[in-house]
């Protein structure tokens, strides 16, 4: 950047584009060669440091005489020196400009501004603060989004109720069936790699049966639960989400307002209920998978056979353990969707604000589930089951 | 000069246009006209380089735009202003983020004059103090304004505008009009203008072209207010006078 010139009494200071001398009346700019495009060019911090000591009510001349190209930068450059004269109380003549920069001067002085308050450009703490709400505010938010969603569902199996079939069967076959894939690669993986770092300890100790028994009870009490929870917020709650923050930036949600149609009803309530209805099948399948899973890993790496380690899972994984299981994916499967709906709804009405809805859902469901886990392990201790 | 030489423009299977051809002086105003649906914008997208003829060419003095190679091609993309029909403004920055973005890619200013820029750009287009904002907080209206001023940031040789003055008020839409005008007066760009807005056509178009969707191509080219009194074309006189036409005088496709 150009470093500014401090103009003396009378004294004459040259840069590359610009001089200036200070006359007993007035103080003269002439501007000087090419003004199209460079690092060099002045700009309105030299016009500020310029005009600094003027004394008042002084008349700036500024002469374009030596210009010998231009573009935006100079009508730029003098709509700021403009500016920086009024705001001190200095009087500004320009002479020998072409007649495009008088023009555009003048045109960009005639139109009054459409919103003459400038907002104060928010600092990034601030902004994160200001996106912030206390834990009571989110605590009440939440509640809101659950009563909502279980009023919506009630309405909405009435047969007056406004969700329609085909959304909850979409939905069904969206959350459910396409999620089979990624739910059997990771289940089997989890299956596999469990399997795999019992058997090298129980070896040990001459009980490599006993490896059926961990991955059994592992997969079908917290694995197979907590891992379907957490692809289903990676894939599912932020489809969700981004899907209902496009909606919003596109009016599509106003759209349904203003036909009087709730929004919960017609769009929350079929992906909700159809991620609790598809999540404990979901949790069964991923258990099987998983089993399969660690008893591949059994059968290729010690003599256990794939009879005796079914039996031996089927002695050892109790009824209760499916339970507990299966009621940690319905209340997986309720918190992702409403946490997926809710931050989508709740988005603001541009691009930017889809990605930021799709993150914030991911991340809301995870932790929730975590969390949700870890109040079930201390019901559960507490319950002795 | 551009010139469009037998363009023909198509989604797939679904012909817009066959055969579309014209020129465009440099320093005109030029505008495309015609009924809705008839392939405009896909024009407009088309001399931009977002879309790629089925056949044809368009030419930027004797270069054609899907001829050039990558770095010819973006040279020649950046003497092109934009202004996109709902202004495309850049969601996730702050409306003088938008503006600037390409003199800071594209020019050796410093982030000062860069700033200076920015704000004469904004006041040029009545956005003074507005660069604060997010394009989400800004109407319809200003968010093209805004949209304008972005395109005018590099200083283009050619402006495109598509449907520059829809959504905004009549007065707003006639200082556009004015501004459009300016522009090419004083940094002597070639304005290429999609619109409906008659107002705007006769007072600000040096030159236009009819398209139309059943000829599948221009049915009419000249000084606006020539085809509006004298154009062959009954379909172009009932555009251009806002009347009804009689479906028994198409027979004449061409003014």
């Amino acid at each position: 950047m150009l470093k500014p010139i401090r103009p003396e009494s009378g004294k004459a200071m040259t840069g590359t584009h610009i001089s200036v001398e200070d006359g007993p009346e007035s103080l003269i700019l002439c501007l000087r060669g090419d003004w199209r495009d460079g690092s060099g060019l002045p700009d309105s911090a030299f016009v500020e440091n310029l005009l600094h000591k003027a004394r008042p009510n002084a008349l700036i001349r500024v002469s374009g005489r030596e210009i010998t190209g231009w573009s935006s930068v100079l009508p730029a450059f003098l709509s700021a020196l403009r500016a920086e004269c009024a705001a001190v109380n200095l009087r500004l003549r320009l002479e020998h400009f072409p007649e495009g920069v008088h023009a555009l001067l003048e045109l960009s002085s005639r139109r009054s501004p459409a919103r003459p308050v400038t907002p104060e450009r928010r600092k990034p703490l601030m902004a994160i603060n200001s996106r912030r709400v206390g834990p009571w505010q989110a605590g009440v938010n939440i509640a809101g989004a659950v009563g909502e969603v279980v009023l919506g569902l009630f309405a909405a199996f009435q047969t007056s109720g406004k969700m329609r079939g085909q959304d909850f069967r979409r939905q069904l076959l969206e959350v459910g069936a396409q999620a089979l894939a990624i739910v059997s690669l990771v289940s089997f993986l989890i299956g596999a790699i469990l399997g795999f770092v019992g058997l090298v300890q129980l070896k040990m100790f001459g009980v490599s049966i006993y490896v059926a028994d961990l991955v059994g009870i592992a997969m079908a009490r917290e694995m197979a639960a907590i891992m379907t929870a957490i692809i289903i917020a990676g894939r599912t709650g932020a489809a969700f989400a981004a899907n209902l923050a496009t909606m919003q930036a596109n009016e599509e949600i106003d759209a349904l307002k203003t036909l009087a149609v709730s929004p919960v009803e017609h769009l929350i309530v079929p992906r909700v209920s159809a991620l609790i209805l598809m999540m404990p099948v979901l949790y069964i399948y991923a258990c099987a998978v998983g089993i399969i899973g660690g008893m591949v890993i059994a059968i290729a790496s010690s003599d256990i056979t794939v009879l005796a380690y079914l039996d031996e899972t089927r002695q050892a994984v109790a009824a209760k353990q499916f339970i507990i299981g299966g009621m940690k994916s319905v209340v997986f499967g309720a918190l992702v969707g409403i946490v997926g709906c809710y931050t989508g709804l709740r988005a603001g009405r541009s691009a930017a604000e889809v990605g930021r809805a799709a993150t914030s859902a991911v991340v809301s469901c995870i932790v929730g589930v975590i969390a949700l886990d870890a109040i079930f392990a201390l019901c559960a201790n507490a319950l002795r089951v | 000069m551009i010139g469009v030489e037998n363009l023909a423009m198509a989604f797939g299977e679904k012909v817009v246009q066959k055969d579309v051809g014209f020129t465009v002086a440099n320093g005109s105003v030029f505008a495309i006209i015609g009924g809705s649906g008839c392939g405009k914008s896909t024009l407009l997208k088309h001399m931009i380089g977002l879309g790629v003829p089925s056949a044809g060419r368009i030419l930027y003095g004797d270069r054609d735009i899907n001829a050039l190679g990558d770095k010819d091609r973006n040279r020649l993309l950046r003497r092109f202003g934009v202004l996109f029909q709902a202004g495309a403004l850049w969601s996730s920055m702050t409306v003088a983020d938008n503006i600037a973005l390409p003199l800071e890619l594209y020019s050796s200013c410093s982030p000062q004059a860069i700033e200076d820029i920015v704000a004469f750009k904004l006041s040029l287009v009545g956005l003074e103090g507005c660069g604060a904002l997010m394009p989400s907080e800004l109407s319809g209206g200003m968010r093209k304004r805004a949209g304008l001023a972005r395109a005018l940031a590099l200083d283009p040789e050619i402006l495109f505008l598509d449907e520059p003055s829809a959504g905004l008020d009549p007065v707003s839409s006639r200082n556009l009009d004015e501004l459009i005008v300016q522009l090419r007066e004083c940094l002597g760009a070639t304005i290429v203008i999609v619109t409906h807005e008659l107002a705007s056509i006769f007072a600000i178009a040096d030159d236009c072209v009819f398209l139309d969707s059943a000829a599948g191509g221009v049915i009419a080219h000249g000084n606006p207010g020539e085809l509006r009194d004298h154009s062959k074309s009954a379909i172009v006189r009932a555009f251009l006078n806002r009347g009804e036409f009689d479906a028994t005088k198409l027979g004449a496709s061409s003014s």
